[in-house]
């Protein structure tokens, strides 16, 4: 996993509340058994039309979308996040995002944001009228800076410590194979087994 | 103090907890699926991992498949694609797979529970958000994306930070046309999508002890759709009664000691929720979604709303765009809604109690013309049993088409779709736009208003069915 510290880039407005999984990457692109090529499948349908802002020339190259409320809920598939990030999105704002897709993105290194809606709307005008405007997002400092806008962020210290480092969790947990070994030996019997022994 | 029950089942799976860390928890069963298991075995394969716990995990097909001609070649090449891989990847790392054709095929959350393999006291996985399904036998059971697939196939545990609970509790007794999908829904309507988010649900009261094993897995699958982490139940008799006998159930001293464990799984007296909320189950009455989520529902006989009527910007604005593509009209009764498919299966609503009461409402009528039923059972033991009790000759009867087990129509990854602007009346659990096909249109429901709207071709109870006194079980 690539470490994030710091990124400015420019930004994507999406004024749109409860963006949903099936939204960010619909069902049928589930199929690829790869964890890349999924950037054509991101907001498929909505990118048919022309004037969806992801289209607009003036926004290619931009690397943080800045979303509505509740973004990422439904199905929990971690393909939105690759898709998110296949694209050349490195973060993601929002006011509130879907706890699972919310866990996905940051095991996978995609920033997720969450900053109250007043501070969203001001980086939706800002970035709709100037769309050159560059945002910061400072995992360092938890910090969103923009031009008039700074303001902090929460990320629990754990989620941040990997994300700067850029470790992956299965080897951060097989560190600690002694304590799994030990809880496996006092499992009671009854439990449920797949397969008999 | 005392604990919750999600906290009772949490602590007993607690690996190791340090300060600052999110706690690292036993997972005791791993369901797998093609869909999203492909990417997790690759990254075991490339970091030369092994699946650390065969005996804890399974695997099966679903939401590929299809649900006709199943023994014919299957004609979409990605789809098979990734039948194939999880095929081989089971047979390389040693996976048990009921693949399509195998008698315990089905949609994994019905197979999970068949099986007896999710148990009271359990945490359960797998790389699906309708995981929470397996909540109400009492088991911790959570939704997880690939990368988590992945870690559980190599350590058998994952990193997870303690969710808060909230009660929902449901007092009184629910009206006899009144079923647990009617519930589930109405409680999503009142919390909203986001009502549920950080928590893990219980469903508690009354009338929620009276439901049945396989109405309780329709109430925990919908958690996720309130955005909730999981849903749990306490497990009871009713639970009990029907894990005994099971393929992986306990037997002997051993269920004895599981029966004195589980019995212990109940939220204590003094125990505090972070939030709760109260229904009166004498409220209720048939509901269903008229919008692109699943919180955008209302009873049957209630108008479709006025966007205007919302307070709130951003829900009025969805219902806007809900209303927009539904093709639906503020002040249209719902039930003037016409529907041209009706859709009975998925792993909300795809169980045999669910099939029984469908088919008892259409028994000795007809699907109105111009109207398709599709009727797929969950799995192929559910499939079975129904055949055994002659319920596939009383929907051919009635002109449904009678289909092999899967996810079918519930998502649109497999041939059974929706057209674009067609209109389905469906026992599923999600009506986002496009999820049942391009441009499909999706009304939420129960099995028995499935029924109903199936043989009148509007969105209808029982009750509607002009004909003869249809009682439809809970
Ligand atoms: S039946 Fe529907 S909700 Fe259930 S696992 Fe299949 S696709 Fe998902």
């Amino acid at each position: 996993m690539e470490a994030f510290t710091t990124h400015t880039g420019r930004a994507v407005p999406l004024r749109r509340s409860n963006v949903d999984t099936d939204q960010i990457i619909p069902a049928h692109w589930l199929k690829k058994v790869t964890r890349d090529g999924f950037e054509d499948g991101l907001f498929e349908a909505w990118r048919k039309d022309a004037d969806f802002v992801l289209n607009r020339p003036e926004r290619q190259g931009a690397t943080v979308l800045v979303a509505g409320p509740d973004f990422g809920t439904g199905s929990s598939r971690e393909h939105a996040v690759w898709a998110l990030q296949n694209y050349g999105f490195k973060a993601v704002v929002s006011s509130r995002f879907a706890d699972i897709f919310r866990g996905n993105s940051l095991k996978n290194g995609l920033l997720t944001v969450v900053l109250d809606q007043q501070v969203v709307d001001a980086l939706w005008e800002l970035t709709e009228k100037d769309p050159q405007a560059e945002v910061t997002v400072d995992l360092q400092d938890r910090q969103v800076r923009a031009e008039g806008i700074t303001a902090d962020f929460e990320l629990d210290e754990n989620a941040r410590w990997r994300l700067l480092n850029g470790l992956d969790d299965i080897s951060i947990t097989l560190r600690n194979e002694p304590d799994i070994a030990a809880y496996e030996s006092k499992r009671p019997s009854y439990k449920p087994r797949t397969v008999r022994a | 103090m005392g604990r919750t029950l999600a906290e009772k089942v949490w602590d007993d799976h607690v690996v190791r907890r340090a300060e600052g860390e999110p706690d690292l928890l036993y997972i005791d069963l791993h369901l797998l699926h093609e869909v999203t298991s492909p990417q997790a075995f690759d990254g075991l394969r490339q970091a030369g991992r092994q699946v650390r716990r065969l005996d804890l995990t399974i695997a099966t097909e679903d939401h590929n498949t299809p649900t006709l001609d199943i023994d014919k070649p299957i004609a979409d090449p990605v789809s098979r694609a990734q039948l194939e891989t999880l095929r081989k990847n089971c047979a390389d790392f040693g996976v048990r797979l009921h693949p399509l054709g195998d008698v315990e095929q089905g949609v994994v959350h019905v197979v999970g529970p068949q099986l007896g393999l999710t148990q009271p006291g359990t945490t359960v996985v797998c790389g699906d958000s309708h995981t929470s399904t397996h909540g109400a036998f009492g088991a911790l059971a959570f939704g997880i994306g690939t990368s988590q697939v992945e870690h559980v196939l190599a350590t058998q545990t994952l990193p997870m930070a303690r969710p808060k609970t909230m009660a929902i509790t449901v007092d009184g007794e629910l009206p006899e046309d009144v079923t647990a999908k009617d519930l589930i829904l109405a409680v999503i309507a009142k919390i909203g999508t986001g009502g549920g988010q950080g928590y893990v649900l219980e469903y508690r009261g009354p009338a929620i002890e009276k439901l049945s094993m396989e109405a309780r897995m329709t109430i925990c699958n919908m958690s996720i759709e309130a955005g909730a982490r999981a849903g749990m139940i306490a497990p009871d008799r009713t639970t009990f009664d029907y894990l005994q006998g099971r393929d992986h159930a306990p037997r002997g001293e051993e269920w004895d000691a599981a029966v004195a464990y589980w019995k212990t799984l109940r939220t204590d007296e003094d125990a505090v929720f972070d939030a709760e909320v109260r229904i009166d189950a004498a409220s209720l009455a048939p509901f269903v979604t008229w919008g692109t989520n699943p919180g955008q529902g209302a009873p049957l006989s209630a108008d479709v709303p006025d966007p205007a009527s919302y307070e709130d910007a951003s829900e009025r604005h969805a219902a806007e765009k809900a209303l927009e593509y539904m093709g639906l009209t503020a002040g249209q009764p719902l039930r003037d809604i016409k529907v041209d498919t009706v859709f009975v299966g998925s792993c909300t609503n795809g169980r045999i109690e669910d099939l029984r009461a469908a088919a008892s409402i259409v028994e000795g009528r007809k699907v109105a013309d111009g109207v398709r039923m599709l009727v797929v059972p969950g799995s192929v033991r559910v499939a079975l049993q129904a055949v055994e009790e002659g319920l596939d000759k009383v929907f051919v009867a009635a002109g449904a088409e009678w289909r092999h087990a899967g996810c079918s129509m519930c998502l649109g990854m497999n041939p059974d779709q929706l057209a674009p602007g067609e209109r389905s009346a469906s026992t599923s659990n999600r009506n986002f736009e496009g999820r049942q096909g391009k441009g499909g249109r999706t009304h939420l429901v129960s099995p028995q208003v499935a029924a109903a709207t199936a043989v009148t071709g509007h969105l209808a109870s029982p009750a509607d069915l002009s004909d003869a006194p249809v009682t439809a079980g809970v």
